[in-house]
């Protein structure tokens, strides 16, 4: 226990002493998380449009205040002209633009039926697409309340409520799947790091010379990484709720809990990577490109896992962070218990139990 | 007087895949002896010390270190041994005094007993006023000296040393042998690889390995009478070639 003890505090003097990995360790998840926070959006907000009015009616004015106001659009410019909307789309910073016919309002009132084109700028089909749904949505909305005893033969009017996330904010989506990037991170990487960076330097042949055990040297290079890691959870739980109002409607403590189970996983595959590691570098380099950028891809985080291809569907199931994010979206939005995610937290521990196996095996037989 | 053996191999053999990088190897050290294992690069040297420190095993043959089996009873063979590589042993980017409290906590060396060991280590290579100076500003002589002392700071049978001095210069190399010396006064047995001939002359016996066979053991003076040598690099030559 005292060999321990003096180990991990030595561990700990590495830690702090080390400018690149605190930063690698504090400074990365909050850069992470804000610069995810402010870059992935599906919401819109601010899109340049330009309108050409051949109508200037009430109704057109009346309609264009209201686009204006909700803060998702800023008017660039008035066209006079059915040619300018082209080359007002070729310099580019104009997204959309929203034609109204001739005697918009009169041919509305008469006819119950009036045109208008929305046109725009699909070279980022996102922002397009949000743009044009945003703004039909608020044509429609006007409309309604113009005409509330409007009745068209058989509408079908949907109420929409977007469950766990009524306002479709962006962040309940990234937050849990942030926490899960940094934690793989920082967890499998500085730890495969720092065991191979005794390797490198020989002090590694010293401690496995010492009346140390494989198992306490182990120990003792994963401890100080699995508080530092749980520090980090709190971190970006804290963040995610006063900064970007994310919620956590479960129990907290199952939360924590199925935390340490993931960064205990994640630990042990950093163990396993410095056993295939020769230095510290080949180390990095497939903790990045081996864990990171899959981790990123297929775990859901970003691209919903059923809209890919049947191939990498099949991939997304070894990747660790998949079960993790289902674990953190479950607790912190929907706020049920172990109940609904008693499989994902199986298959965490399963996948912790092979990789400290391997791990186990693989140290001692270097020793050999 | 016979003295009591600590170290015995036994036709020590370590293969890795067809090659053979300790063949046969028979050779016993005796208590408080300084043991020169010599030979050029890549001739076993390194394994075999590895084997003896227990950090590799033995494709076969019999050895014994301290008196404790190699295969089953490493544990205890690691409590009384001490180890210094050719790499730089101790942690840099700690202070000397933090590595000291290091190794004397994993070695389970009691508060009281490391205080009063760590100041006279510190007295007697006039490190009082650096101790809490981290290890990377130190020039590589006073390196080498802290490392070998941290290395035999729990007081084991028998020290490992492998080619502690490379890269040294000769006069902090002299420095280093006193240190050596000093601990087989006090009873350690020294067991050190080096290719620094002038070197094999400080020792009790010496062995001189080529291409993982033992071709000589003796002490120098014989082994210079027998080859017909003025000094143990000639003797080294003749045997190598």
């Amino acid at each position: 226990m005292k060999q321990l003890k003096s180990f991990i505090k030595k561990e700990f003097f590495h830690i702090f002493r080390d400018p690149r990995t605190m930063l690698i360790l504090f400074g990365i998840p909050v850069a992470q998380l804000l610069v995810f926070g402010t870059v992935i959006k599906s919401e819109i907000k601010d899109v340049h449009i330009a309108i050409y009015d051949q109508s200037k009616d009430e109704t057109t004015l009346e309609i264009t205040n209201k686009l204006l106001s909700s803060g998702y659009f800023i008017l660039d410019k008035n066209l006079d002209n059915l040619d300018d909307i082209d080359a007002i789309f070729r310099k580019g910073k104009v997204r959309e633009v929203i034609v109204f016919e001739n005697n918009f309002g009169q041919t509305l009132g008469k006819e119950g039926i009036a045109k208008m084109q929305l046109i725009a700028d699909a070279s980022d089909p996102n922002i397009a697409k949000l743009a044009i749904s945003y703004t039909t949505a608020i044509v429609n909305d006007y409309i309604r309340k113009l005409y509330p005893e409007m009745q068209l033969p058989m509408q079908i009017t949907p109420e929409v409520r977007m469950y766990f996330n009524e306002e479709m904010k962006s962040a309940y989506m990234f937050v849990p799947g942030v926490m899960a990037l940094i934690l793989m991170l920082i967890s499998a990487m500085m730890t495969s790091i720092s065991i191979t960076r005794e390797k490198e330097l020989g002090t590694m042949e010293i401690l496995l010379v010492s009346p140390l055990r494989p198992v306490q040297i182990i120990v003792g290079k994963v401890l100080p990484y699995l508080l530092l890691s749980i520090a980090n959870a709190f971190i970006i739980v804290l963040i995610g709720h006063f900064v970007f109002g994310v919620p956590v409607n479960g129990s907290f403590i199952l939360l924590m809990l199925e935390t340490i189970l993931f960064i205990l996983m994640a630990l042990c595959l950093g163990i396993l990577i410095s056993t295939a590691a020769k230095n510290q570098m080949a180390a990095m380099f497939i903790s990045m490109i081996g864990l990171m950028l899959p981790t990123i891809l297929l775990s859901g985080f970003i691209f919903p896992i059923e809209n890919m291809p049947v191939v990498l569907q099949y991939f997304s199931h070894i990747m660790p962070a998949r079960y993790f994010i289902t674990i953190v979206r479950t607790i912190m939005l929907k706020g049920t218990g172990i109940l609904f995610i008693w499989k994902e937290t199986a298959v965490l521990i399963a996948m912790t139990l092979f990789f400290i196996a391997v791990s186990v095996k693989k140290f001692k037989i270097r020793l050999e | 007087m016979e003295k009591e053996t600590i170290i015995s191999a036994r036709n020590l053999i370590k293969k890795f895949g067809h090659f053979t990088a300790n063949d046969n190897l028979t050779f016993e050290v005796k208590k408080g002896e300084i043991f020169g294992f010599l030979g050029a690069n890549g001739a076993g040297k390194t394994t075999a010390i590895r084997i003896l420190c227990g950090l590799s095993s033995p494709t076969s043959g019999e050895v014994k270190v301290a008196g404790f089996d190699i295969y089953h009873e490493t544990e205890k063979i690691k409590k009384n041994i001490g180890y210094m590589s050719q790499k730089f042993s101790l942690y840099e980017d700690l202070t000397i005094s933090e590595n000291i409290k290091l190794y004397a906590g994993i070695y389970g060396i009691g508060r009281k007993q490391r205080k009063v060991k760590e100041a006279e280590l510190l007295q007697k290579l006039e490190l009082e006023k650096v101790k809490n100076k981290l290890i990377g500003d130190l020039p590589l002589g006073w390196k080498q000296k802290l490392a070998f002392s941290v290395a035999i700071f729990h007081d084991p049978k028998i020290v490992f040393l492998d080619e502690p001095t490379g890269g040294v210069d000769p006069v902090t190399r002299r420095k280093f042998w006193d240190l050596i010396y000093e601990a087989a006064h006090n009873g350690i047995t020294v067991f050190v690889t080096t290719h620094y001939m002038d070197e094999a002359e400080y020792c009790d016996r010496v062995s001189i390995m080529n291409a993982g066979k033992i071709e000589a053991l003796d002490t120098p003076a014989k082994l210079k009478e027998k080859y017909k040598a003025t000094n143990m690099d000639e003797v080294f030559l003749k045997i190598a070639r």
